[in-house]
């Protein structure tokens, strides 16, 4: 492998575990974040069949969930640790960690023409952090007293006091220990990569030149590093109210026949901190998402992306606003409603820039020549699930229509769609596209095409009956809801969600197969499989230190030059100089 | 229902073996020709259609659901406010079915229509200010009403002006249950706290200061209920954990935290009776006990007890996680007229009565 070009001996170690190179240390967050993710939909199904047949005895319960599971019938406590861990893993591990980690450590190097990350050392020790969060993340599940139940969004009292629930006990203090070290990871990976696209862009790559994936996972890392810092310092306070005794988020407390000493603090307080990174969380997830659209539709389309200006400027408007709309998850918090109103007005303009990026990408495929590879597929199902999602974000974000759908499955049915199932489906799109780079090896594409289809049905199989049952007034985190004869008439939807549910679990078998059959056995790649423009198809498909083997190419052009007239071919990599007498576009 | 399930499970096999059996023909005859896993025309081809599929899938499941599922939704609401966050409600939805309706159609139309062809070549059309300009502008200005109407309705729902004409509740959230306190007599609730929580061997139930006048003559009951016409506002507490107090048929809903306290309002304007004869409730009582009567013939054919047969009550649930049993946090909510009402509060035990016995 580039034995030529190494500039120091490899062993196994230095190559594979604690690799410095930015294209193994993707591999890395991928892999991980795959694990990561199995388990956290693995979780999704057992709690999707207690709703769907609740209290009833099933065999998988009794084996997974082992004393939490007598009889094979799930105990209420494990039911709200399930849905917490499940959340947890998705939001952060699976894709914070494992889109962002991938992807900005696979791309920014190779498409701004660089030979590493800024410092290979702080990106080796980012991902190890990561590492070491989620062995402590996945070791909280098998503590005594169970793992953290309070929901992801772990709201004191509840998550404060072990009296409380039995998952605010141990299991609670290594969630948040996993999460203090996930934020430092995260931070450590955001600054390189900031700094990074600042300073090493190669020759004729200005930052108007950039791939919107390379603006996306800029603004993104931006957004971490404003953001988590806070989400930081709510872990922290909240680690000293468990263990020593501080009250910042608790006040009045009597519980278990005991007044508690605790005064003064605020639950409302940890809300307002939580979700100061909470929100902005949203985009974290989705911005590397849409980037990683941007440029597989352009590619596959052989079409300009349309609106680069306006795509960068979207990008730009979502970041400083998502900093400034994260009361609209608190509308009903017992904040003043003065604040509810100010969180409204800023949450509605969030929908300009995101109505923006959608409408370009509907016009980037117009009369365009679509290749329509499984990324493609997943990118233009990402557009369609995020107009079905963020549409819904209208009643959500309106402070007046939120008071009767908060914490319902209108809520979920939103969330999911609009970030959960757009940003999988970024991931995927980004997988099957850059396989051959990470790889060298294509993946299969007709299974790509059954994982995507199948997939693609069940994902409004799942969701769309939610907003029924939500807009029917059912809350969410709910273990059961036999408990209230009114909702009996939702049982079949619950059934029908359910099976969806489970096919679709099933669909990702089809990936992982896909997955790690094509590492081993996949059909060697090309140089360029998919004729694309940016810098990263220049570099040779086995892996290199340095990426290129002779001096990094220098940049000429946009990315985004497809089926320009006057050309022969559909494509004109950014490397090409231009020709005599033709004009680079103004933007 | 049952059998529609079914349907679509036996479509989607279906589609799967078709799928698995058309991957295994292409790895058997197409070998030499083309397996650069890119895609070719032809994929391109079944892949467009099933696009164009896709989206006949979408407006077909929006249409099943609405027509299966949608006497699940919320009646009509038992609040003088609820009138107006459901106007406001379905004007939004009305937005978002006629963007999502021409988006999606756009979408899937052009990922069908543009589907990759050798000899086809895709326009260079990299940019056009003024369609930006336009698709940027409409959004700007449909929001913006939706905001102000948003914001006017907000403002009012959530500006609680303390009077005499008003009923003051207290709602009183502890792992697992709701309590209710009325003021009594002087109408003022009086003042409590956690720490007052074990006085009198426990029978101080929400912890009221028991050197406070105003607090002797509160009510404490376990069943809320409330009258017909006249404004109601809740001063809500937790004396644990974060709970959320809400009425979804009220269209009401505000957190409880312990340290403060939290506050919501509405006037009822339909009792309990009023509500279960309204011809849409009447429907899906019946519907709720029809499906009790199949799951009792069920359990019965077991040897188990059946369940009792249903009728409407308004509810307060917990909306805000809150431990093992938050699921069955509830509370039967009775909207009477205001002479029943009155009645009724007069048979109830005061704090006074309580702590004397």
């Amino acid at each position: 492998m580039g034995a030529d070009h190494a500039h120091h001996k490899e062993t196994f170690i230095t190559k594979y575990i604690f690799s410095q190179d930015h294209k193994m240390i993707a591999k890395q967050y991928l892999i991980t974040g795959l694990i990561m993710g199995i388990i956290g939909i693995a979780m999704s199904l057992l709690f999707r069949l207690q709703l769907a047949w609740p209290e009833k005895s099933f065999w998988v319960f009794e084996t997974f969930l082992g004393k939490w599971a007598p009889e094979g019938v799930m105990d209420p406590n494990v039911y709200l640790a399930l849905v917490t861990i499940h959340g947890t893993l998705m939001v952060f591990f699976v894709l914070t960690a494992g889109l962002s980690g991938t992807f900005s450590n696979l791309l920014i190097p190779l498409q701004i023409g660089a030979r590493d990350m800024a410092s290979g050392l702080l990106n080796m020790i980012s991902y190890w952090l990561f590492f070491l969060s989620s062995v402590i993340m996945i070791a909280s599940l098998f503590v005594e007293s169970g793992p953290a139940a309070a929901g992801w969004t772990i709201y004191p009292p509840l998550s404060a006091l072990p009296q409380a629930q039995p998952g605010s006990g141990l299991g609670m203090t290594l969630w948040l220990v996993s999460m203090a070290i996930f934020i430092a990871s995260s931070l450590l990976g955001s600054l390189n990569y900031i700094v990074t696209v600042i300073n090493l862009r190669t020759k004729g790559m200005s930052m108007t030149r950039l791939p919107l994936t390379i603006w996306a996972f800029f603004v993104t890392a931006i957004i971490g590093v404003v953001s988590f810092p806070v989400l930081l310092s709510a872990a922290l306070l909240l680690i000293m109210d468990r263990s020593f005794g501080t009250s910042f988020f608790l006040s009045d407390i009597f519980i278990q026949g005991e007044v508690l000493h605790y005064q003064g603090g605020s639950p409302v307080l940890y809300e307002h901190l939580f979700w100061f990174l909470g929100h902005p969380e949203v985009y974290i997830v989705l911005l590397p998402a849409l980037g990683i659209t941007s440029e597989v539709l352009a590619t596959n389309a052989r079409k300009p992306i349309f609106g680069y200006r306006a795509m960068v400027a979207s990008i730009l408007a979502i970041a400083f606003l998502s900093t400034i709309v994260w009361g609209h998850h608190m509308f009903i918090s017992g904040m003043n409603p003065f604040l509810g109103s100010v969180f409204t007005f800023t949450t509605l303009l969030i929908a300009i820039p995101s109505a923006v990026k959608a409408f370009n990408y509907i016009t980037t495929l117009w009369k365009g020549n679509l290749q329509l590879n499984p990324g493609m597929l997943f990118s233009i199902g990402l557009v369609s699930t995020f107009i079905t999602g963020g549409l819904t974000g209208i009643i959500l974000g309106d402070s007046t229509l939120d008071i009767n759908v908060h914490d319902t499955y209108f809520v979920v049915a939103h969330f999911h769609l609009v970030m959960g199932i757009s940003a999988l489906y970024g991931l995927f799109a980004g997988v099957y596209h850059w396989f051959p780079k990470m790889f060298g090896r294509m993946m299969n594409k007709n299974l790509g095409y059954v994982h995507f289809w199948v997939t693609a049905v069940c994902a409004y199989g799942v969701f769309f009956p939610m907003h029924f049952i939500g807009m029917a007034g059912l809350p969410r985190r709910y273990y059961s809801n036999t408990a209230f004869p009114y909702f009996d008439d939702l049982a079949n939807i619950n059934v029908v969600i359910t099976i969806f549910a489970l096919i679709a679990g099933a669909a990702q078998l089809v990936f992982l197969y896909n997955f790690i059959s094509s590492i081993f056995y996949g059909k060697k790649a090309v140089q360029n499989p998919w004729k694309s423009n940016t810098l990263e198809w220049t570099t040779p498909v086995e892996h290199i230190h340095g990426n290129w083997p002779k001096e990094i190419p220098h940049v000429h052009r946009w990315a985004y030059d497809y089926s320009k007239p006057g050309h022969d071919e559909d494509f004109i990599p950014q490397n090409v100089p231009l020709a005599e007498g033709e004009e680079e576009l103004q933007h | 229902m049952t059998t529609a399930i079914l349907f679509v499970i036996l479509v989607l096999v279906g589609v799967a073996i078709w799928q698995i059996t058309k991957i295994f023909e292409l790895s058997q005859f197409n070998k030499t020709k083309d397996d650069s896993q890119v895609a070719n025309d032809k994929d391109n081809n079944w892949n467009g259609q099933l696009m164009f599929a896709f989206l006949v899938f979408i407006y077909l499941i929006t249409i099943y659901s609405f027509w299966a599922w949608g006497d699940v939704l919320l009646p009509e609401s038992a609040s003088e406010h609820g009138q107006d966050i459901d106007r406001l409600m379905w004007i939004s939805f009305a937005l978002i079915f006629f963007v999502q309706t021409i988006t999606q159609a756009l979408l899937h139309y052009f990922s069908w229509k543009y589907r990759g062809r050798k000899e086809q070549k895709a326009l260079f059309y990299a940019d056009n200010d003024k369609l930006e300009f336009i698709w940027t502008i409409i959004p700007v200005i449909t929001l913006a009403g939706l905001i102000m109407y948003g914001l006017f309705t907000w403002t009012s729902i959530m500006n609680i002006e303390d009077n005499d004409e008003a009923l003051v509740v207290e709602l009183y959230a502890q792992q697992f249950n709701w309590k209710a306190r009325y003021a009594g007599e002087d109408g003022v609730l009086g003042d409590a706290n956690v720490r007052f929580l074990q006085d009198y061997e426990g029978r101080n139930l929400v912890g009221i200061d028991s050197s406070d006048p105003n607090g002797l003559d509160d009510v404490i009951v376990q069943e809320l209920h409330l009258p017909k016409g006249r404004e109601v506002i809740f001063k809500m507490r937790s004396q644990d954990v974060l709970h959320s107090a809400y009425m979804p048929h009220f269209r009401a809903q505000m957190n409880c935290v312990p340290g403060m306290i939290t506050e919501f309002a509405f006037t009822p304007t339909m009792t309990t009776e009023e509500m279960r004869q309204t011809p849409e409730m009447a429907a899906k009582v019946a519907k709720i006990n029809k499906i009790r009567y199949d799951n009792t013939q069920a359990l019965m054919a077991k040897g188990e007890e059946g369940l009792d047969a249903y009728q409407f009550d308004y509810l307060l649930l917990c909306n805000k996680i809150c431990g093992a049993s938050h699921y069955n946090m509830q509370m039967k909510i009775v909207v009477e007229e205001e002479k029943d009402f009155n009645n009724w509060l007069a048979q109830q035990t005061t704090f006074a009565q309580t702590i004397q016995q």
